[in-house]
């Protein structure tokens, strides 16, 4: 299953500089899964250990086709084949 | 060095003012390599907060699609400080992602809503450290 994974420039250290790469899995948790197998290290910018479960980072965005993955269902997202998931730092400060 | 038109540096200013006492923040796109800050676009802070600034996820998103097809990038990132001074603050520094960009920090505590000058610096935000650089304003827009 292809999924098409944008990746933002902070992070393209992890992917030789590639904007885009593809990864498989049939949940958000399991792309995620998949693209650390091929990306080593990425997983720990994505995702943290909150209440002694993972969760996505607070300052980390990551959309499904166009859709904030916080409104659905958030790592437990489904995913399907042709999807597109984008994934952007916050941009925040104080 | 950030060079920046006088009608980008006054509508940076101008939105700062008038959404003080809360923090304001948004972007100027550019070409993608170029460095030139050309296109402005004011951003909602969805924290809505004095203190703090957080732009919209959906907003975010759209920005950044739409910079995409235009072959654009962030040359600015801008955000006002409306009690201190226009200086990175820690969390500013901790959550600096872009680091292409030139982080423009305005200061609305002197003047608040009102006419007058404002601090307009700005900076480089990589892996943790801040370096300030100068601010070129050129009279074509």
């Amino acid at each position: 299953m292809a999924i098409e994974v944008r990746i933002p420039t902070i992070l393209r250290t992890y992917t030789g500089g590639e904007k885009a790469v593809e990864a498989s899995g049939s949940t958000l948790s399991e792309l995620i899964d998949d693209l650390e197998s091929n990306h080593p290290g990425i997983k720990e910018r994505l995702i943290e250990a909150k209440d002694g479960q993972s969760d996505l980072r607070r300052f980390v965005n990551l959309y499904v086709n166009d859709e904030d993955v916080r409104f659905t269902g958030g790592l437990g997202t489904e995913l399907s084949d042709g999807d597109q998931v984008v994934v952007l730092p916050a941009v925040a400060g104080g | 060095m950030l060079t920046i038109s006088s009608a980008v540096r006054d509508a940076i200013v101008a939105h700062a003012k008038r959404d003080h006492p809360d923090e304001a923040c948004g972007v100027v796109a550019g070409p993608e390599g170029s460095d030139r800050a050309e296109r402005f676009v004011e951003m909602i802070n969805a924290a809505g907060s004095p203190t703090f600034y957080e732009f919209d996820s959906m907003e975010l998103f759209r920005l950044y699609k739409e910079m995409d097809e235009r072959d654009e990038e962030p040359v600015v990132i801008y955000h006002s400080h409306t009690a201190t001074e226009a200086y990175p603050s820690r969390t500013d520094i901790g959550l600096a992602s872009e680091p292409g960009a030139h982080y423009v920090l305005v200061s609305t505590r002197e003047h608040g809503n009102s006419e007058g000058p404002v601090e307009f610096r700005s900076y480089r935000i990589i892996d943790g450290e801040v370096t300030e650089e100068e601010v070129t304003v050129t009279e074509e827009s």
